[in-house]
């Protein structure tokens, strides 16, 4: 059985390989759609946050919460409310998503050496400078681990939007009879693909930062 | 091994760490009698902290011998030979997840005691080192740095160990606290009468707690091991001058009491404002109210407070 | 128990003799829906869902304990143990479940197999961190003091990680309980079957996906602060550092 599908699934991928390309593009504009509008909702917030070592409760509470709330209910949330379409999704991706972003960055910022902070404002940089000079790169590696995390997590909850009308690789998951257990298993590999290889564009970015920040002596 | 002290031989010992030009401790040869502390001074890299763990095995020796009474460290078993030596250091190393009491009973509890009989001892012990009994149950994060470096001290006692390793024990604590622990260390060892290597680069505290003082050169040479009278005053070389200081004229004053002195008897001048000093107060700190106060003479009282006789600058510095 | 619910035949709300006003119009919170069946779906549904969790989480600690015990004994297999678990980690549940149908069937052996190798890239993490975050000094004292290798290991190194452990092991259940609601897209198990039916239905059917999905939250929430009670009563002495 397993040969069987892994050649089939090997053989809808050439024979399909527009359907795919297309499907895949669709999943990543929802997911990186979403990715960037939470980045920009999340992300000032929890630098802000982090810098002014205020809100402690709501990081860690935004956490919590972020990993208790089932990427489907969300979803199915985002339908009962928006209808089926590309908002309702963008929507519940956007509010999983925030979790991780905020929190990373409070996080990141929160738990730059305080010393450091310290002898910077004593040189006379401003808040504002602090911030991005010293606070931000010093953080940079926590912050793109946050990035990272959040990234998988919205893809992940991305193909599952597809399996209820999202579009996307999820669609073609959800429909055996159409596809085929071969076009099935095809879209599987081209998820996880899409998702290691994100994984791994912001693990090296995460890496040269960690290197560059904080290195090992 | 003995449990009230052990002799300790140090015979040729030598230790080159791998990747290392030359050697940490070079062939350093020197015998600390059962019962006295030899304090371990020298410059910071100067093989101090390698010469202590070679004893306990902490560090693996690259040649030359170690012996405990007589019997070469390698023979020991070695968590035997670690259960059976205190060990100190600076960090104090005390585990946060355990209790004080806990902390102090963990080699008598390696070693099969019962319960019961650990908590006897750690009371014994917090009291012994000056601790209220009553800190038994907190934990090492609920204790102030001199508290817990106290219980470090206690906790290596526990077992009772014929022979105690301090590496800088008060070397992370202010002054005022360390001389306070340093006194106290000593009031404990003249009960205890432990065999002791005290590990600093302090030579004042070597001076103040060393029956014998072994001076390190860089490199791990032996420069001069001797009591620290004559490491005052007869130095072998300049490196070991320099070491002690300019001040090493001074310094010997520290190692006499004004009770040590011939005093010209003169109580009865007490009453014109004579600056006054417990007889067991060190030439050095007598000569030091003297040029405070601009006075030429001085006070001596018993533990009583009962004029014992007039001390004058020339007297002290004789 | 999927069979028993399917054997009535498709969605739910086709399915009542006498639907109530709110089920017609498909209300958020139908308390008359809700009573009918809690006792042949939800409860059911819920007993599966911890078991699904318990099963995963208890397999996923045992494998990463000993990952994480070959990781930080031999430093060299820490580096490919944790990209492996990244992987794991990376790659979408719904396309795990599926990756792994042809090798082991729709079963809840599928399931279980997904779910545990998500648990594997938080507790792995956790576990090393743990066991590496020991100071050096206390780790000097109890060499000095004549404690084995397995003694420090035991009464120092293994308490002392054990907050970062149980908090690894709490992040682990929580986001257990919140995936294995994706389970549902192959079997009818745990709280997801309740949750892709109501989502599934036309309209969708709003009573069943606020149950369920609350059901599924609360289970989270409550097995976090059970897993923090713990935490807190094993190691006191965490709070104080
Ligand atoms: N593990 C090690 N590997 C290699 N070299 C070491 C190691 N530990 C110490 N050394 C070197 O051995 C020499 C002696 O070190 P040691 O720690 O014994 O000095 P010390 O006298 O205790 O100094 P300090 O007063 O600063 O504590 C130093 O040059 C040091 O760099
Ligand atoms: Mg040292």
């Amino acid at each position: 059985m397993l040969a069987g599908v892994f050649g089939d699934a090997f053989r809808f991928m050439p024979n399909h390989f527009s359907l795919l390309l297309e499907k895949t593009g669709e999943t990543a504009e929802l997911a990186f759609v979403a990715l960037g509008i939470a980045l920009v909702l999340a992300l000032p917030l929890g630098l802000w946050l982090g810098h002014r070592h205020r809100g402690l409760l709501l990081a860690l509470s935004v956490s919590s919460a972020g990993r208790s709330l089932p990427s489907v209910v969300l979803i199915g949330l985002g339908i009962g409310i928006l209808g089926v379409g590309f908002w309702n999704n963008t929507v519940a991706l956007v509010v999983l998503a925030i979790a991780p972003i905020l929190t990373n960055a409070y996080f990141a910022i929160d738990g730059v050496d305080r010393d450091v902070v310290e002898a910077a404002r004593g040189m006379g940089l401003t808040e504002t400078q602090i911030l991005t000079r010293v606070e931000l790169p010093l953080g940079l590696p926590l912050l793109l681990t946050g990035l990272n995390i959040a990234a998988v997590f919205v893809i992940a909850t991305a193909t599952i939007a597809g399996i209820f009308g999202g579009g996307g690789l999820g669609d073609i998951m959800a429909r055996q009879v159409t596809y085929g257990l071969g076009g099935v298993f095809a879209a599987a590999i081209w998820v996880a693909g899409l998702a290691l290889l994100t994984a791994a564009v912001l693990g090296v970015a995460q890496r040269a930062a960690s290197r560059r920040m904080a290195p090992k002596t | 091994m003995r449990t009230e002290a052990a002799e300790l031989v140090f015979d040729e010992a030598t230790k080159v760490y791998p990747g290392r030009d030359g050697a940490a401790v070079d062939h350093l040869s020197l015998t600390v009698p059962a019962g006295e502390i030899c304090v371990l001074v020298g410059p910071s890299g100067g093989g101090k902290t390698t010469a202590l763990k070679l004893v306990n095995r902490l560090i693996p020796l690259t040649s030359g011998y170690i012996r405990i009474d007589g019997r070469q460290i390698g023979d020991y078993d070695v968590a035997e030979l670690r259960r059976s030596i205190g060990y100190v250091i600076q960090q104090v190393g005390l585990f946060p997840h355990m209790t004080i009491e806990a902390n102090i009973g963990t080699v008598p509890r390696l070693l099969g005691r019962p319960r019961s009989w650990v908590k006897t001892r750690s009371a014994e012990l917090l009291e012994l080192v000056g601790l209220d009994p009553s800190y038994a149950k907190r934990f090492p994060a609920q204790l102030s740095g001199g508290e817990r470096q106290r219980v470090g001290l206690a906790r290596a006692l526990a077992a009772n160990p014929p022979l105690m390793l301090m590496d800088e024990p008060f070397g992370a604590i202010d002054p005022i606290v360390r001389g306070r622990l340093q006194d106290e260390f000593l009031r404990l060892q003249s009960e205890l009468r432990k065999t002791v290597v005290f590990v600093t680069h302090d030579i004042d505290e070597a001076i103040k707690v060393g029956d014998r003082i072994a001076i390190l050169r860089e490199g791990g040479k032996l420069a001069q091991y001797d009591t620290p009278q004559r490491i005052l005053e007869h130095p072998v070389d300049d490196f070991v001058a320099d070491f002690v200081g300019q001040d090493r004229g001074l310094k010997v004053l520290s190692l006499r009491k004004l009770g040590d002195l011939d005093l010209a008897p003169g109580g009865r001048h007490s009453g014109d404002g004579m600056p006054s000093l417990p007889a067991d107060s060190s030439l050095r700190d007598a000569l030091a109210v003297l040029v405070a106060e601009h006075r030429d003479s001085l006070l001596v009282v018993g533990a009583d407070g009962s004029p014992l006789g007039v001390a004058t600058r020339k007297d002290l510095i004789g | 128990m999927s069979g028993m619910r399917l054997a009535g035949g498709g969605p739910v709300i086709p399915n009542f003799g006498h639907p109530s006003a709110c089920i017609k119009h498909n209300g958020w919170f139908c308390t008359d829906w809700i009573s009918k069946h809690w006792g042949d779906t939800l409860q059911p549904a819920l007993i599966q869902h911890i078991q699904l969790t318990l099963i995963a989480v208890g397999a996923g600690f045992g494998i990463a304990f000993v990952l994480a015990l070959i990781g930080f004994r031999w430093r060299v297999f820490d580096a490919p143990l944790a990209s492996f678990s990244d992987l794991l980690y990376a790659i979408p549940s719904l396309a795990l479940f599926q990756l792994l149908v042809p090798l082991t069937g729709l079963t809840v052996t599928t399931v279980e197999i997904a779910l545990t190798s998500y648990t594997l890239f938080i507790l792995y993490r956790n576990i090393i961190a743990g066991l590496r975050a020991v100071p050096a000094d206390v780790l000097e004292s109890a060499r000095g003091m004549g404690l084995t290798r397995l003694q420090t290991f035991f009464r120092v190194e293994l308490p002392l990680a054990a907050p970062a452990i149980l908090g690894g092991l709490r992040i682990a259940t929580v986001a257990t309980i919140s995936i294995a609601t994706v389970a549902a897209f192959l079997i009818q198990d745990g709280l997801g079957a309740p949750i892709f039916d109501a989502i599934g239905t036309p309209d969708l059917f709003k009573t069943e996906l606020l149950v369920s999905g609350g059901m599924a939250i609360l289970l989270a929430l409550t097995a976090d602060f059970l897993l923090a009670f713990v935490q807190r009563l094993l190691t006191p002495w965490s709070r104080l550092r």
